[in-house]
């Protein structure tokens, strides 16, 4: 266990209890993700690659195991405390792209940063990750006005507005052409690289998972393979 | 920011947003019209009982109120009240429901014509016999009626006597004595309306009427009873509208939980969303109170919008029974009423959408 990991998880399990059978979703999952790392996470369906982002991201709570988050144990943490960690420390980044249809991509921005309670004016940090995204001139429509290349970049932008420590990305390219896929993993990247922003991505897709320094595949559960690339 | 997500997702679903406000709406205009009739007839009383010459009203103590039709003043009060100094002319009315709002007046027609300072036929004349009844030109217009024909009223049959200007206590005017017995109510009188030696003696005369009176009858001066009006004033209305406040709120109630709830479900996702970016569950429920005050208060405008136009068809409906005002003193109430309401109907959606698990919701991925 590094001291400059930003996410440590030892003996992670997680079993879901709501239907009649329990499902053990994650099995006893060790992974160390060092800071400022880009990570693919890949696996089948129903691995439990979701699962583990959801509680790395404080939206559900573990079964059992340990799950260090930027130093805070997510165990010890009340809802509230999740509730804050999602709020600072991680942005997530969905397949659905997840935009509320209703407001317009900036809105849909600035609303993370409302629910975050940071006022202001974007910072020109901030601005200049928009015209890197390409979203600048786009910002005045409905997510239902755009492509899906665009609702993707700014779901990007909703993640990082508040300079998240962490961004957990669950098959950001899962809907998108090869095009639009390329755009999206080149800009996690450069993110990733200027900004030293830790980046764990899920992906279906092989080539997508090789713009990541490394990837790990879940199996049932568990860790399968954990190969630095 | 909050505000604007509110504010849009009202306007995503226009339709859903417009019906709801409008049922909400129907159930103020309800409570303005019936509250504004009350307040019409009051006032249009309180008219026709200046168009005879009167400035004081005589009631039963305790009930400080306008009563629509109730007799429990003895009528040996009325000479009693005529013997007073400042009085000019004191007149026993018995006052007795035709239908709905519609009713007649029984009084000593000799007095009648002498406090208003003679009476204008427009056609025939007094009454002569017990059961000669006079009516106004408004009730004789709005019915039709020709001096000499029956008319059915209470179960009695009346001689039309005469056709009279109308604004003269009441549309339909007969004997005194034969109302009494018709009614059951011998020797008593709903009120005594009183006509003062001089207008300006109008405070003086209800101060000393009050004197003497204490215990028995109440005097107050018209125009105060109708400036200091309130629903209060009319206990049987009273009970009819708490009656139409609980329906409101219940009705109120129910749109919401309807609307608010396939809200909920609709928007699921976002919740989700939200409770991803870091929403707490209090912040979901206050999205939702706010949606469901603004809804409320949409309803509100609908409903104070269509009370001018209930009170247009009801003027141009039945002029002479029903008279109707704008109530603006009872809008924040009736806005009281539509917010609880709504409010109630908001609790279990917006728990519902409070507690909903932000996984389940983003599980489709
Ligand atoms: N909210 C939930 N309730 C019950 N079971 C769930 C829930 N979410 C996921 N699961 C189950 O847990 C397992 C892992 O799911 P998931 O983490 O979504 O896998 P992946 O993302 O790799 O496809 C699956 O069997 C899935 O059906
Ligand atoms: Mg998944």
């Amino acid at each position: 266990m590094t001291s400059d990991s930003i996410i440590q998880v030892r003996g992670l399990q997680k079993v879901y209890r709501t239907g009649d059978v329990p499902v053990r979703a994650l099995r006893g999952i060790d992974l160390d993700v060092a800071r400022g790392e880009f990570l693919a996470v890949i696996g089948p369906s129903g691995s439990g690659k979701s699962t583990l982002f959801h509680i790395l991201g404080g939206l559900a709570a573990p079964t059992d195991g340990e799950v260090i988050v930027d130093g805070q144990n997510i165990r010890d943490l009340s809802d509230a405390r999740r509730t804050e960690l999602r709020q600072h420390k991680v942005g997530f980044v969905f397949q659905k792209y997840n935009l509320l249809p209703t407001l317009t991509a900036l809105d849909n921005i600035l609303i993370a940063r409302y629910l975050a309670r940071q006022n202001g004016p974007l910072s020109d940090d901030f601005k200049r990750i928009l015209d890197l995204l390409g979203i600048t001139k786009r910002l005045d429509h409905k997510p239902r006005a755009l492509s899906g290349g665009e609702q993707q970049r700014v779901a990007i932008a909703r993640a990082l507005v508040n300079r998240p420590a962490i961004v957990l990305a669950d098959e950001p390219t899962g809907n998108l052409d090869t095009e639009n896929s390329t755009i999206v993993l080149e800009l996690l990247r450069a993110i990733n690289h200027d900004r030293g922003q830790t980046i764990l991505m899920i992906t279906h897709n092989p080539e997508a998972a090789a713009f990541a320094d490394r990837v790990v595949a879940i199996r049932d559960g568990r860790i399968a393979v954990d190969n630095p690339g | 920011m909050i505000n604007k997500l509110v504010f849009e997702n009202l306007k995503h679903r226009w339709v859903r947003t417009v019906l709801t406000a409008v049922v909400i709406g129907v159930q103020v205009t309800l409570i303005l019209t019936i509250v504004g009739l009350s307040k019409g007839m009051l006032q249009d009383s309180a008219r026709r009982a200046r168009g005879v010459g009167a400035q004081i009203w005589l009631k039963p103590e305790g009930s400080s109120s306008f009563t629509l039709a109730s007799a429990q003043v003895n009528e040996k009060f009325v000479g009693f009240v005529s013997k007073q100094p400042h009085v000019d002319t004191a007149l026993g009315v018995l006052i007795a429901q035709v239908f709905g709002f519609t009713s007649m007046a029984g009084v000593d027609y000799d007095k009648f014509v002498e406090m208003t300072g003679g009476v204008k036929y427009l056609a025939g004349g007094p009454l002569r016999q017990p059961d000669d009844i006079v009516v106004d030109q408004y009730y004789q217009k709005q019915n039709s009626i020709k001096v000499g024909q029956t008319l059915k009223i209470l179960n009695h049959p009346w001689h039309v006597a005469g056709v009279i200007e109308e604004g003269k206590l009441s549309h339909l005017i007969v004997s005194l004595s034969r109302l009494q017995s018709l009614t059951g109510n011998t020797g008593r009188v709903t009120q005594i309306v009183v006509k003062v030696d001089n207008p300006a003696n109008t405070q003086t005369a209800v101060d000393q009427l009050n004197t003497v009176l204490k215990g028995n009858l109440h005097a107050v001066s018209i125009d105060e009873l109708t400036s200091l009006y309130n629903v209060n004033n009319l206990p049987p209305l009273k009970g009819f509208i708490n009656v139409i406040t609980a329906l409101s709120i219940f009705v109120g109630f129910l749109v919401v939980f309807l609307s608010l709830y396939t809200a909920v479900i609709e928007r699921t996702r976002e919740i989700g969303v939200l409770k991803a970016l870091g929403a707490k569950p209090v912040k979901i429920l206050d999205i939702l109170i706010r949606e469901t005050i603004l809804l409320a208060i949409f309803g509100c405008i609908i409903g104070i919008l269509l009370s001018y136009a209930a009170k247009a068809v009801i003027m141009w409906y039945a002029p002479a029974f029903l008279q109707v005002v704008i109530v603006p003193d009872w809008w924040p109430i009736a806005a009281v009423i539509a917010i609880v309401g709504a409010l109630l109907g908001a609790v279990y959606p917006g728990l519902k959408a409070a507690r909903q698990d932000p996984i389940e919701a983003l599980a489709y991925d």
